[in-house]
């Protein structure tokens, strides 16, 4: 069964939950290898979203829910993570812009919508030990996914396994952007707090699916 | 941990609130959202210059608002940047019609949020050229790094672009005179104790009681190494000779000599420190014709300095003697 603005605003609302839960995970992450606040910006960030998901006019397109959240993100979250997935989420609008449904394609081209913003905001590629490195597999399962036939549900489950291990293979690298490259080879053995932020929010999304 | 504050969330809020209470002659506050501009601003005609960065580094950006330095600061949560709606809203508040330079330290976070602020100046008509500050040399500018960090020398770089703005320079020539302080200065820095972000609760690093931090940066990001304690005069000539031979520095410079405290240690070490930073610079043939003593760039309670050596020519030497008057800096006026 194809998306639909509900599974969009349960996506949201669930991410909002899903951080907030792993808000001192996120900063004790953070504070490992970075500077301690990424837990404390997406909590502020998503709480400022769930208010504003009432506004929503009744016809608003999954589209129009996701772009919500990208500018709420980019006006409170600040750090480097406001811009990075504020422009994840405003990409991933603009590619699936008034569509009422969503089938797999539509999904595969907005994840690849997001993984390619985060790279164009953050200049990150694979391998660097960023949030790119839950995205770029996640994006790789979901097409898979889609050329293997499996209904969007199934596709963002993939994605969702596939950051998960992406986030977890995170933990030998040596980081080359963002604050943990300051540490060389005293980040190895930790896990990027992006990575694994990317990855929660995805697994949210193949929930949400799941429920429909 | 103990800290004067009443709820963590509320940090900066209450903070800028005092500051403005504190500081109402020189400045003016925005509370939504957030940002201290001159009290005078705009200054018509003058190029407006617009700083920023996340809380807890006090007095930086906040108290160099005022006459001969910034236009506008943006304090961001404790160790984080601004969003860009208020840098962007701060900008608009400050533009004289002669355009805005915004001075960025270099995190990905701040550089980001900045880039996207200047974007939105643009598209509303708004001159803004920006400058990076990477002055750390404690970490390496490679492929492999998001690049130097920008610390303490950020003071003087506001402090002497403001008096080229001050002095009626045009965007271009105070946006060059900006960038021309960032490569002529180096700096590096030393912590003997972590610090403890409020929100967070715990100690951003864990150092034992006899280790110190070589390189720290001004979150408590890790720098060159871990070494046990020595005697000050050690620890001085162990960070002074990187940022010496990276300039390089040499023998007939005349250089500013800046001790900055990192927000825990006494005036008294800092002294000391300076004592020996100068002696080291004389027995290389460096002559130091301007100073700076004091907690500039803080990292929160951290113990722990910073040494900053700008390389001076005459045009920046006069520039940093001109008249400035801000909460944190003030002279000649």
């Amino acid at each position: 069964m194809t998306l639909n603005t509900d599974w969009a605003v349960r996506w949201i609302k669930g991410s909002a939950a899903v951080v907030s839960e792993h808000r001192v995970e996120l900063i004790t992450l953070d504070r490992e290898i970075g500077d301690g606040d990424h837990g404390e910006n997406l909590d502020r960030g998503f709480s400022a979203v769930l208010p504003k998901l009432d506004d929503l006019p009744t016809d608003a397109s999954p589209g129009d829910a996701l772009k919500l959240v990208a500018t709420t993100l980019i006006s409170t979250v600040g750090g480097a993570a406001g811009p990075l997935y504020g422009t994840a989420y405003l990409k991933a609008a603009g590619a699936v812009a008034g569509q009422a449904e969503l089938d797999g394609a539509a999904l595969v081209a907005m994840l690849t919508a997001a993984r390619d913003g985060i790279v164009l905001r953050g200049k990150a590629e694979a391998g660097d030990k960023t949030m790119v490195d839950a995205w770029t597999p996640a994006v790789d399962a979901a097409a898979k996914g889609l050329a293997a036939g499996l209904d969007e549900a199934a596709i963002l489950d993939a994605a969702a396994s596939a950051a998960e291990a992406g986030a977890r293979a995170t933990e030998p690298l040596v980081a080359r952007k963002g604050r943990a490259s300051y540490l060389g080879e005293r980040a190895i053995g930790h896990r990027d707090p992006g990575a694994q932020s990317s990855a929660l929010l995805l697994r949210v999304a193949a929930d949400a699916a799941a429920g429909a | 941990m103990k800290k004067l504050i009443n709820d963590p969330r509320r940090v900066v809020e209450e903070a800028v609130a005092g500051f403005e209470a504190a500081h109402g002659d020189l400045v003016a506050v925005s509370h939504d959202p957030i940002y201290i501009t001159r009290k005078d601003a705009p200054r018509q005609g003058k190029v407006a210059l617009v700083s920023g960065g996340g809380s807890g580094h006090e007095p930086l950006h906040g108290g160099f608002v005022g006459f001969g330095m910034l236009d506008a600061a943006v304090p961001g949560p404790v160790f984080t940047s601004p969003t860009p709606d208020p840098i962007l809203a701060a900008t608009k508040a400050v533009d004289g019609g002669a355009g805005v330079l915004h001075i960025v330290k270099n995190y990905t976070g701040d550089v980001l949020n900045f880039e996207t602020a200047a974007d939105l100046a643009a598209a509303d008509g708004i001159d803004v050229q920006t400058v990076i500050v990477d002055d750390d040399v404690a970490v390496k500018d490679s492929l492999y790094t998001a690049g130097r960090r920008g610390v303490a020398g950020t003071v003087l770089v506001e402090k002497i672009a403001g008096a080229a703005a001050e002095r009626g320079d045009d965007l271009a020539a105070v946006a060059a005179i900006a960038t021309r302080v960032n490569s002529v200065t180096r700096s590096m820095g030393v912590a003997l104790t972590p610090c403890v972000v409020p929100h967070a609760g715990e100690p951003s690093f864990v150092l034992a009681d006899d280790e110190i931090e070589i390189g720290i940066g001004i979150h408590g990001e890790p720098g060159r190494e871990r070494i046990k304690i020595e005697p000050a005069d050690a620890i001085v000539d162990r960070i002074l000779a990187p940022i010496l031979d990276d300039l390089p520095f040499a023998s007939g410079d005349k250089v500013l000599l800046f001790v900055n405290g990192l927000g825990g240690t006494p005036q008294v070490e800092l002294y000391i420190v300076f004592r020996r930073a100068a002696e080291a610079l004389a027995e290389r043939g460096i002559t130091v014709s301007r100073t700076l003593v004091g907690n500039f760039v803080t990292s929160l309670e951290m113990q722990g300095m910073s040494i900053t050596v700008m390389k001076l020519d005459d045009e920046l030497e006069q520039l940093w003697d001109a008249p400035v008057d801000t909460a944190a800096l003030r002279w000649g006026r």
